[in-house]
């Protein structure tokens, strides 16, 4: 079965918990383990913030789109400003880089996206905005037989 | 949710105790409370108790390293405690192991530090 939402919401920092839970809920029902509930939520902030902080400057009156699609266990995840757009994408994907080091950013945003999903895509040009698209397979059968 | 952070003085040692969530919004507050401490009180080591912590993203990295960095410039240390799996992963991507010890809980952390308990 297929089933997909979309979520609107203004770049407020509140809204990075707002759009986690929101996610965490819409997946439940494939039951995911805790490990990969717990990967979601964090990617889904991970890209969230970059949104917040990258994409739009901290600027809280723009909006920032997601959308998750459920099928045959898999989580697909886009995540979509219309913000300043990244210059150097390659960069930005290293571990470690930031182009915010004096907002004590950690750089490691994308590496942990890359880490937590089987495939992590980013589209972006500068003006336009970005769109980070990911997608994860869930465990299919977590029935434990003795 | 949120993030509820409990700050305690103990000899030399600044003891941070963090539960709740620990995301970009919540590390901005958490930056200046823990800064302020750093600053008024007089010093030296940090205790990081993350026992009640139920998620970290990169920003919680961001506010540590940021504090760590802190602590270097006074001659301290920097002593991270009581770590979930989940978030444990998280540190050990960005090999944060590398520069702040890891303890089992707080008394060991203490210990380490020569604070008696």
């Amino acid at each position: 079965m297929k089933n997909s939402m979309q979520l609107e919401f203004l770049s407020l920092s509140e809204n990075e918990s707002f759009a986690r839970v929101a996610v965490a809920a819409f997946i439940a029902p494939l039951d995911p383990t805790v490990d990969e509930m717990t990967e979601i939520k964090t990617v889904v902030s991970e890209a969230v913030t970059n949104a917040i902080i990258h994409g739009y400057n901290n600027e809280p009156n723009h909006y920032i789109t997601i959308t998750c699609t459920i099928e045959n266990q898999e989580v697909q995840l886009r995540v979509e400003d219309k913000g300043v757009g990244i210059k150097d994408i390659e960069a930005a994907r290293e571990p470690l880089y930031t182009s915010k080091p004096e907002l004590e950013r950690s750089g490691m945003g994308f590496t942990i996206m890359e880490n937590f999903m089987d495939k992590v895509e980013i589209i972006s040009n500068p003006g336009e905005g970005t769109i980070v698209e990911m997608s994860k397979q869930l465990i299919k059968n977590k029935t434990v037989y003795n | 949710m949120g993030l509820e952070s409990l700050f305690t003085v103990r000899e030399d040692v600044l003891i941070v105790r963090l539960s709740g969530e620990l995301d970009h919004h919540t590390s901005e507050m958490l930056r200046t409370e823990w800064k302020e401490m750093l600053a008024n009180h007089s010093v030296k080591h940090v205790i990081l108790n993350l026992e009640g912590l139920t998620f970290m993203d990169s920003s919680g990295l961001g506010v540590i390293l940021g504090r760590y960095k802190e602590v270097l410039e006074l001659d301290g240390e920097m002593i991270v405690c009581s770590v979930s799996p989940a978030i444990n992963r998280i540190f050990d991507m960005a090999g944060i192991f590398k520069i702040i010890r890891l303890a089992e809980n707080e008394t060991y952390a203490l210990a380490a530090l020569g604070v008696a308990s």
